[in-house]
C-alpha cells in the first residue's frame, strides 16, 4: 500500500532532475557537424593586406586556432585578452577571420586591443563564415595538422573552457 | 489634376506589369518560401530563416536564393545547409538512430500513458461494479426516485 503512494513522488522527482539538469544546458550550443571533419577550403584576402591572400592550406602542418571575430561584436572584446595572452605565450598560433566587419573598424579594433592573430582572414560577406557554419561570433575551431577540425567552442573563449578543455586538447594534438 | 492622376495610375500600371513573374519565376519563388519556412534560424531558434530578421538568417535566405537561381535542387540545399548547421537547422529532421527518440518518444510516452489509464480505468470498472447497492440503500434510492416523479407531476 505505501509503496504505491512513493510511485508518483518517484515520478515527481525524476521530473525535477531532469528539467533541473535542463537548467544548465545552453540551448545556443548547436553541436557543429563540421567536428572530425576536414576544415572546409577558403582564399581570402588578408586583413592587413587586400593585395596579399590566406587560403586553408596556410593552417597546415601545424595546430592552430582559428577564430571568428568581428570589431562589432562586444563577446568578441570579452575574450579579447585571453587570446592576447594566448598568443603571447606562443602555445599555439591563433588564426584570426574576420566576419563581415569593414576593414577599417577591424583595423582599428586590433590596434587598440592587441593583435593576437599570426594572420587575419578578411571574409567581408561572410560566405566563409556559412562554410564553416558560424552562427554566433565569436566562434573558435581547434584545427589539428591535417586540416580537421577537432574542436569549436561556440561563444566567447573563457578561462575555465581553454585551461580544462582547450589547451589539454591542443598539447594531445601537439603531442 | 486630372492628368496627375492619370500619369499615377499609368505608373501604377506599368511596375504591376513589371512586377508579374513568369510561370519559371513562380516556380522557383514558391521552392523559396517552402525551403526558408522549414530552415530553422540559428540565432533566434524558433523562428524559421523565412520569418527572422537575423543578420545570418538574411544571408541564408540570399544563399538559398542564389542556389534556386543555379538550378540546384531542394536535396541539394538542405544538404548544403546540413553540412553546416547539422540536423539542428530543419523543423523536421530525417529519421535517423540520433533522432528515433525525437520522433517516436512522444508516442512512446503516449502509449503508455494511455496503457496505465487504461489498466486504472478497467481496476477501476471492476472496483464499482463489485459494490451492488446493499437492499437499505436500494430502498433508498427507490423512495428518492418516487419522490422526484411526485415533484414532476406537482
Amino acid at each position: 500500500m505505501k509503496a504505491r503512494y512513493l510511485i508518483p513522488l518517484g515520478i515527481f522527482i525524476s521530473l525535477v532532475v531532469l528539467l533541473w539538469a535542463g537548467l544548465y544546458l545552453n540551448p545556443r550550443e548547436v553541436p557543429s557537424p563540421l567536428i572530425d571533419k576536414p576544415a572546409p577550403e577558403f582564399t581570402l584576402p588578408l586583413l592587413h593586406d587586400p593585395a596579399g591572400q590566406i587560403a586553408r592550406k596556410d593552417l597546415l602542418g601545424q595546430v592552430t586556432l582559428l577564430n571568428v571575430w568581428a570589431s562589432w561584436c562586444a563577446a568578441c572584446r570579452e575574450e579579447h585578452p585571453l587570446l592576447v595572452e594566448l598568443a603571447r605565450s606562443g602555445q599555439v598560433p591563433i588564426y584570426g577571420l574576420n566576419y563581415k566587419d569593414t576593414r577599417e573598424d577591424a583595423l582599428r579594433w586590433l590596434n587598440g586591443l592587441g593583435n593576437p592573430y599570426v594572420a587575419s582572414a578578411f571574409d567581408e560577406q561572410g560566405g566563409v563564415g556559412i562554410d564553416y557554419g558560424v552562427y554566433g561570433v565569436p566562434e573558435t575551431y581547434v584545427i589539428d595538422r591535417e586540416g580537421v577540425i577537432r574542436y569549436k567552442v561556440i561563444g566567447p573563449l573563457t578561462e575555465d573552457c581553454l585551461k580544462n578543455t582547450v589547451l589539454p586538447l591542443i598539447r594531445k594534438l601537439q603531442g | 489634376m486630372k492628368s496627375v492622376l492619370a500619369v499615377c495610375l499609368l505608373l501604377c500600371a506599368f511596375s504591376l506589369r513589371a512586377a508579374v513573374p513568369t510561370a519559371q519565376d513562380d516556380q522557383l519563388e514558391a521552392r523559396y518560401r517552402a525551403l526558408t519556412s522549414e530552415l530553422r534560424c540559428l540565432v533566434c531558434q524558433n523562428e524559421s530563416i523565412a520569418d527572422s530578421h537575423a543578420d545570418l538568417a538574411r544571408d541564408l535566405r540570399n544563399q538559398v536564393r542564389a542556389m534556386l537561381e543555379q538550378g540546384k535542387s531542394d536535396r541539394e540545399i538542405m544538404d548544403y545547409l546540413t553540412a553546416r548547421y547539422g540536423d539542428f537547422v530543419r523543423f523536421r529532421p530525417p529519421l535517423k538512430s540520433t533522432t528515433v527518440a525525437l520522433w517516436f518518444g512522444p508516442f512512446v510516452l503516449m502509449a503508455l500513458g494511455g496503457g496505465l489509464l487504461m489498466a486504472y480505468m478497467a481496476r477501476r470498472r471492476k472496483r464499482v461494479s463489485d459494490a451492488p447497492l446493499s437492499s437499505g440503500e436500494r430502498e433508498k434510492l427507490a423512495a428518492l426516485l418516487r419522490g422526484t416523479e411526485n415533484e414532476g407531476r406537482g
